[in-house]
């Protein structure tokens, strides 16, 4: 199986999710550069990691969704290509419209970092088929902007296509007010799009999945995604 | 301060000028018999900044050669850009600490992010990536209106810019006390892992061989950051030096890295020096010293942020995240490409020349003609007078008898753990991105932060340290505790200490018994560092650390790294299990004075600090890293601020999990006070299973190191006993919700 790590100036979780998917799981890993804008078909998947591209600029993503990699990253969604953004490559996925939805500001306009609990609330994606017997994740979160927003109707009708894939929760699975880090819109840690293809989470997965550390719940996701095909 | 003119005739340098500059009349002459004629406008300038305290050591030099630097695994000690520290297997850790505590009292979220920023480039421009930032932060009193700013921005500043450069920031420490208000101390710290044989030192060997510059534009930010602002106290004029400030950008300091560490893999690189302290001017007339050649460059090729820019502020300007590389002739276009691929601004400005001079031209003229040596070495090594402080005499006697004994303890501990030196620093580490590149085994929260090495079995383990209360009261023993308890702070996560960089933070020492705490602070860390064997491998001194006359309390920072040869062996400060028995290592002597205790309940700064046996601290130390390889326990924490009671509270509430009771039953004929919450030094706090006190006992007492089983952890409450009475009897969810939440809720208050 083959996969790729697009680095952008600024990515800094490449390394992280390369040695994840390269060590861990000994997977076929390459790098993907960002002014790179040839067809991805070759790639089972590709993954957009954390960090800063172009400095977070301007907006998280803004800039980076019209690096030319990102043109390829569209035409190999839109054909059915599997595409994994962490963080900023969440924020990347939605300012480039492959996901709905906006990423703001954390609610208290700072940095966090640490350990959350989010809950699955679809297990019907090639990212999360493995978390049907344990939904209740603990895998830490590192941003700046990932309060989610999206405008009502949008909000229901991915509500009902089953597109919101994460959610904070409390360490026994109940979502409250109380568990969330950052302020997102109906807890919202993880959206899908309609095709359930292309996929975004603000939690850092590759965080949570080598052995060396107790909390290895990431690689959940890793798994799902290797096992979908 | 010179205002930049577009006409190309220079001022004049007259007295005024000179003055203006901070160099004295002495240091004027001296130039002048140097170079042997008068120094023109531009190279006036260069002085004033290369002579600065900052960038000259002129009064810390002498002193700072007491400090032992070598060692059988120092392979850079103090005197380029940081120390290097042989790990084995053909890699090596590079570290420094330095401060950026004017410009960040000035622009708290600026000066903090580029201290951060400048202290990385130190450790990239040696060949090394950056794996780990710590910093050590002091404040003003909560009370000051000032503190809570300051605090927002500092950490602001350092979380921007080093979540954004994809370096960690895993530890540090944080003290607030009034002494701090007109002076905040920001001395940030960098770790890089480099291979032995991949060393990059500032270097401008090879007569033609191109100096190219690297990195961001020139703009006119920073100028006279290192003369002006670093080396100078505070006063009413503070604020408009604000301009000296540097404007930090983290996103080109992540390019600057990357670029940096590709070019680093080509052998057709010479040298290389960060753009720091004086920017173009030092980088250029020490890589050159360094090398006995000279360079020759050419100002109009320096790519610049703004037009109309004098030769003067391209050559003091100390804009940020740039370097000066020297590379074999021949060589340039690859690696101007290299600069292409990460984005980044870069031309060749120059070469390096057979005489020892700097030669600089602007817009078809020479504007600088120096020799090399009277600029980097030339300034005066000062003597400066010293003499022990008044208030010494004063403030050393402390008469235990005129402080009433309390009947419980439960007031204390609760004062204790909701004071601020003492109280959780989550809501500032949770800003930091102290995760990324998967090498933090231990998170912050712990006695010492400890990072895998990648590709190894290896850890090692860093912590920074000072109590400048105890420097206060007695320099040469405050610091020799500094060195103690961070080496203690890494014993107890598992590392051998093999190495140690300070920031001499001090006031203006111009005074004399300014200078007698620094140099007694300075023979304080040098004996320590001798009997713990612990070489000085770099570090910085920032002295004029005060304001309208008053000054910083003597803040001698040290970090200190360890080694882990098996990673496995960490260990943590925290209990691991209900039921686990709890054990004190090391001797409670009857000591109150220089306490957190004391200024809480008393609100006094008094006494000597606690007595420091070097000897039995070596045995202690010994002993646990025997215990902790031994795997006999499940926990270590040194007993420091708020002593022991405060210790075993934080190993019961600083665990991911949830927080677990303890009992303590103490058999003791000192004051209840002093056996609790004094701070006795050489004290480490162990849990393991209750069936290995016996061995554990045995241990200690072939060791000659005092042990003693005092608890047991588990239940809901945290209970101590003394003599068979209760005299603390605490809920310890409450505990932790009045030690955790402090520092946030203060930082969130809208004053």
């Amino acid at each position: 199986m083959k996969c790729g790590v697009v680095v952008f100036p600024g990515s800094n979780c490449d390394h992280d999710c390369y040695h994840i998917l390269k060590h861990i799981f000994e997977l076929d890993t390459e790098w993907v550069w960002h002014k790179d804008s040839a067809d991805l078909d070759a790639f089972d998947f590709v993954v957009l990691p954390g960090g800063f591209s172009y400095g977070d600029y301007l907006r998280a993503g803004a800039i980076s969704r019209f690096s030319p990699v990102m043109k390829a990253v569209v035409r190999y969604a839109q054909k059915g290509g599997k595409v994994l953004g962490i963080c900023n490559g969440f924020q990347i996925l939605v300012e480039s419209g492959l996901l709905p939805g906006a990423l703001m500001q954390n609610r208290w306009q700072k940095f966090i970092c640490k350990p959350v609990f989010t809950r699955v609330e679809s297990t019907d994606t090639p990212f999360t088929s493995l978390c049907r017997e344990r939904p209740i994740l603990r895998i830490p979160i590192a941003h700046h902007g990932g309060r989610y927003f999206a405008q009502e109707d949008t909000l229901k009708a991915m509500q009902d296509n089953q597109q919101i894939v994460l959610k904070y929760c409390e360490p026994g699975g109940t979502v409250s007010e109380a568990s969330n880090p950052n302020g997102s819109m109906d807890n919202i840690a993880g959206v899908a799009n309609e095709k359930k293809n292309v996929f975004g989470m603000m939690p850092h997965p590759e965080r949570s999945a080598d052995p060396l550390w107790p909390d290895q719940d990431g690689q959940l996701i890793f798994k799902s995604l290797i096992q979908s095909f | 301060m010179p205002k930049s003119k577009k006409s190309e005739a220079l001022p004049e340098v007259t007295p005024d000028v000179v003055a203006q500059h901070g160099l004295t009349v002495q240091e004027y002459k001296r130039i002048v018999d140097l170079i042997g004629r008068a120094p023109n406008f531009t190279e006036l300038g260069i002085f004033s900044v290369m002579w600065s305290e900052h960038c000259s050591y002129k009064s810390s030099r002498p002193y700072l050669k007491q400090l032992p630097t070598e060692g059988p695994r120092v392979l850079q000690g103090p005197g380029e850009n940081a120390g290097v520290v042989d790990i084995g297997d053909g890699q090596a850790v590079v570290f420094k600490i330095e401060s950026h505590n004017h410009p960040s009292f000035i622009e708290p979220h600026q000066g903090a992010a580029t201290g951060v920023g400048g202290i990385m480039r130190d450790i990239f421009t040696m060949g090394a990536r950056p794996i780990a930032l710590l910093n050590s932060l002091r404040f003003g009193d909560l009370s000051d209106p000032r503190t809570r700013y300051l605090l927002n921005g500092v950490v602001d500043g350092i979380s921007s810019y080093g979540n954004c450069t994809g370096v960690p920031t895993v530890g540090g420490e944080i003290y607030f006390d009034a002494c701090y208000n007109g002076n905040i101390l920001v001395n940030a710290f960098c770790l890089g892992l480099v291979q032995t044989d991949k060393i990059f030192l500032a270097k401008a060997g090879g007569v033609g061989n191109p100096v190219i510059y690297v990195g961001a534009k020139t703009g006119r930010d920073g100028i006279h950051g290192a003369s002006l602002l670093a080396s100078s106290e505070f006063d009413e004029t503070t604020e408009d030096k604000r301009p000296t400030v540097q404007v930090g950008d983290p996103f080109t300091e992540k390019l600057l890295i990357e670029t940096c560490l590709e070019l680093f893999k080509k052998d057709w690189v010479i040298g290389v020096q960060d753009m720091g302290a004086a920017g173009l001017t030092s980088s250029s007339f020490e890589m050159a010293g360094n090398s006995g050649t000279g360079i020759e460059f050419d100002l109009s090729q320096v790519p610049l942020r703004e037009e109309g820019m004098t030769a003067y502020e391209i050559l003091l300007s100390e804009s940020q995240e740039r370097m000066l590389f020297v590379v074999k002739k021949g060589h340039e276009n690859e690696a101007l490409a290299i600069l292409d691929k990460w984005g980044l601004d870069g031309a060749v400005v120059g070469q390096v020349i057979e005489s020892p001079v700097v030669r600089i031209n602007y817009q078809g003229k020479e504007v600088v003609n120096l020799p090399i040596s009277p600029v980097v070495e030339g300034a005066l090594n000062l003597k400066r007078p010293k003499s022990k402080p008044q208030y010494l005499s004063e403030v050393q006697h402390l008469d235990l008898t005129e402080l009433a004994e309390p009947p419980r303890g439960d007031e204390a501990l609760i004062k204790l753990l909701g004071a601020p030196n003492i109280s959780s620093k989550e809501w500032v580490y949770e800003q930091y991105d102290h995760m990324v590149r998967l090498n933090t085994l231990v998170l912050p929260g712990s006695d010492a932060a400890v990072m895998r090495i990648p590709d190894s079995s290896k850890a090692v383990a860093l912590s920074v340290d000072c109590n400048s209360r105890y420097c206060y009261l007695d320099p040469f023993w405050g610091a020799q505790i500094a060195v103690a308890e961070c080496a203690r702070n890494i014993v107890c996560s598992g590392g051998t200490p093999i190495g140690l960089t300070n920031c001499l933070n001090f006031g203006n020492p111009e005074k004399p018994e300014i200078m007698w705490q620094f140099e007694q602070a300075v023979l304080g860390i040098a004996e320590a560092c001798k009997f713990f064997d612990i070489p000085v491998v770099s570090g910085n001194v920032s002295l004029y650390n005060e304001t309208k006359g008053k000054a910083i309390f003597p803040t001698p920072t040290v970090a200190v790294v360890g080694l882990l040869e098996n990673l496995e062996n960490h260990c943590t400060q925290w209990f691991k299990n209900s039921g686990d028995a709890i054990g004190l290592i090391g001797l409670t002597l009857e000591e109150i004075s220089g306490s957190e205790y004391l200024k809480q309940m008393f609100e006094r700064c008094q006494g000597k600090p606690p007595q420091l046996d070097k000897k039995q601290e070596r045995s202690v130390q010994e002993f646990c890293l025997e215990l902790i390889r031994g795997k006999w326990i499940q926990s270590a924490h040194d007993c420091s601020d708020g002593g022991m009671a405060v210790a075993a509270v934080e190993s019961c509430i600083t665990g991911p999990e949830k927080a677990l009771g303890a009992t303590l039953n103490l058999e003791s004929t000192l004051r209840k006070d002093a056996l609790l919450f004094g701070e006795s030094q050489s004290r480490i706090l162990i849990s393991f299973a209750e069936g290995k006190g016996e061995s554990i006992a045995r241990m200690a007492r072939k060791n000659e190191v005092p042990f003693a089983i005092i608890g047991r952890v588990g239940g809901s409450r945290f209970t101590v006993n003394i003599n068979g009475d209760e005299f603390i009897h605490q809920e310890i969810q409450a505990l932790k919700n009045i030690w955790k939440n402090l520092i946030g809720d203060y930082a969130r208050q809208v004053s």
